[in-house]
This record gives C-alpha cells, sequence and structure tokens, in this order.
C-alpha cells in the first residue's frame, strides 16, 4: 500500500481503476494525492488482491473479493472518505463517504478488452470472434491484454450494471474539463486536471 | 432574384426537420467522433480540426495501433450510445476519417 500518512485526522482511501487504466493513470493518481498531502490530508492507495505486489492469484479475483478487500484497507486505514476513479468506483464502499471520479461501465471494459485481443489476433492472421471468446471466457476465464480473468471475474463485469451507492458523489470528466488521461496509450500527468480534481475532495474533506 | 432563392430554404425549416427526425445531427457525431480521435490518440487540437473526409486513419496516422483501434471503437460506443459488432470492424471503415463517419452516422440513426 502506498500512502501519504501523518496520522492526520482526514484519511481519504484512494481506489484505482483495474486493469491497464490502471498503470495509465498511476502518475496521475499519484499527483492528486500529493496534492491532497499538501492540503493536509492522509491518503492511501492499496494495491488490490491479484493485482501489482499482491500474492494472490489474479484468477481467484471478482468483484466481491475486491469490494471485501476496499472494504478492509478502509478500516486499516481508519478512512473517513474514498476516491474512486474509473472501474475503481464499482469497489467503493458505501459505508464510507466519498467522490466517484467518472465511474467505467463494467460491460464496457470487458467489451474494449475482448476487441482487443480480437484486434490484435485479426491483425496476426488468426481469426477469433467475441462471440466465440465470451462462451469459452463465462466457464474457463480468459486472458485479455494479458490479464488472467477468472470466470466468476468475466461473469460479473458482463451482467455488471454500475449504480454509485447514496453516500458517494459523481465527478464527471466534464466537470474536471480536458481530455480523459487513462484513454492515453502512454501514462502521463495533466496539471490543471489534477489541481481541479483533488480541489473537489479537498473542499469536501475539508469543509465537511 | 438569387439572394431571393438563397433564402428560402432558411425560412423553410419545418419541412428541413422533419427530413431527419432520428438520431443526432450529422454535425454531433462528426464533433464527437474528432474529440474522441483526440483524446484517444493524443493529436493536438488543430490536427483533428483539419481532418476531412480523406484523411487516412488506420494505415495512416502512427498513434491508431490495434490497442487504440480498440480504444477508439469503445469511446464511441460510450459517447454516441451505439452498439459495435466484431464484423462491422473491417479496413474500409478504419481507412479513412470519412469511412469512420459514415459509419458512426449510419450507426447512431439506426440504434
Amino acid at each position: 500500500m502506498l500512502g501519504f500518512d501523518q496520522a492526520r485526522e482526514l484519511r481519504l482511501l484512494v481506489i484505482a481503476p483495474l486493469f491497464d487504466e490502471a498503470n495509465k493513470f498511476r502518475r496521475q493518481t499519484l499527483e492528486i494525492m500529493r496534492r491532497l498531502d499538501a492540503e493536509g490530508i492522509d491518503s492511501f492507495l492499496p494495491d488490490l488482491p491479484g493485482c501489482n505486489e499482491s500474492s494472490t492469484p489474479l484468477t481467484e479475483q471478482s468483484l466481491a473479493t475486491w469490494r471485501s478487500a476496499a472494504m478492509a484497507a478502509a478500516k486499516h486505514i481508519r478512512a473517513t472518505h474514498c476516491f474512486a476513479i474509473r472501474s475503481g468506483c464499482w469497489l467503493a464502499p458505501p459505508a464510507v463517504p466519498g467522490w466517484l471520479y467518472a465511474p467505467a461501465k463494467p460491460k464496457q471494459v470487458l467489451r474494449g478488452m475482448v476487441r482487443a485481443r480480437t484486434l490484435a489476433a485479426r491483425e496476426a492472421g488468426r481469426e477469433e470472434t467475441a462471440e466465440t471468446l465470451m462462451a469459452e471466457a463465462r466457464i474457463a476465464g480468459i486472458e485479455l491484454s494479458g490479464w488472467q480473468l477468472g470466470h466468476k471475474l468475466v461473469r460479473e463485469l458482463e451482467a455488471g450494471e454500475f449504480a454509485p451507492a447514496e453516500t458517494h458523489i459523481l465527478i464527471e470528466q466534464a466537470v474536471i474539463s480536458g481530455a480523459p488521461l487513462w484513454l492515453r496509450a502512454e501514462p502521463d500527468e495533466d496539471a490543471a486536471q489534477a489541481d481541479a480534481l483533488a480541489g473537489v475532495v479537498a473542499n469536501g474533506m475539508l469543509g465537511a | 432574384m438569387t439572394g431571393q432563392n438563397a433564402a428560402t430554404p432558411l425560412t423553410d425549416t419545418p419541412s428541413v426537420a422533419a427530413e431527419e427526425p432520428t438520431g443526432p445531427s450529422r454535425s454531433a457525431v462528426d464533433a464527437a467522433l474528432r474529440a474522441i480521435l483526440r483524446d484517444v490518440l493524443a493529436l493536438d487540437e488543430d490536427q483533428v480540426a483539419g481532418f476531412d473526409g480523406d484523411t487516412g486513419l488506420f494505415g495512416h496516422l502512427p498513434e491508431l495501433d490495434s490497442m487504440a483501434v480498440a480504444g477508439v471503437l469503445t469511446e464511441m460506443e460510450d459517447r454516441l450510445d451505439i452498439v459495435i459488432d466484431d464484423e462491422d470492424v473491417d479496413g474500409e471503415m478504419l481507412e479513412t476519417y470519412g469511412g469512420l463517419l459514415a459509419f458512426a452516422e449510419a450507426k447512431s440513426v439506426t440504434s
């Protein structure tokens, strides 16, 4: 777990996006956390089970295991608030008030990953269709863009409709303005967007 | 006389509006598509604004590899509220900006 911890009163759980958006948004996530640190807010970015330095396999993970891990992390750091990004929003503990930044749609994230695989296969001269891949994936899991997803997670993503909890406030990209960094091929940072996001969260926490 | 003729269609808005009752306007799809290419491929505003129907995309823009194509298509589904199937995706659709725009417009009207 990466964190800025000075045992301060205001303590924020940060939930990064899943899969490749986690990498693309990593620099920007830290930019936001540095700004919050300067505002007097402690913040923590946990590694979810199966991700980064976690010792458990990714194939065993599901949205359910990640949700309980996020809740456990919130308790561990004594989070007063949470800030979740894109697909990380699906995991934000409803018991902890906070902000959801540009929540992704589970079905769409899965479609995007399947599409990247079928396009890559086509380029390599193999014919794979989304339909046959998904039929297999629902039973045996699947490797997409280097992520080994278990069948349970595949089914959850396919069926998942995300609905924010009442305790969480949405921050849409239109409010932050600028190009969404998670779409870029390479990780990047944007000072103006980081200022805007940290501003929303800090104002909310300090004003509370 | 030419002035009078030119003015006539402008005052005749009800029938123009009735001809395109479904789907977002051409300019709305065009603007959304340019924004998607700008955002996903990290192109600058001027470059994207300069795209015309013949501007080459896949195979012409180095930024547009197969991962980026997947990103563009996923964003198109999200922002234009359309569904793009595997069989929709072919070289012709991705070859030029005009081809991609025509595809996006057709999908926007039917969905």
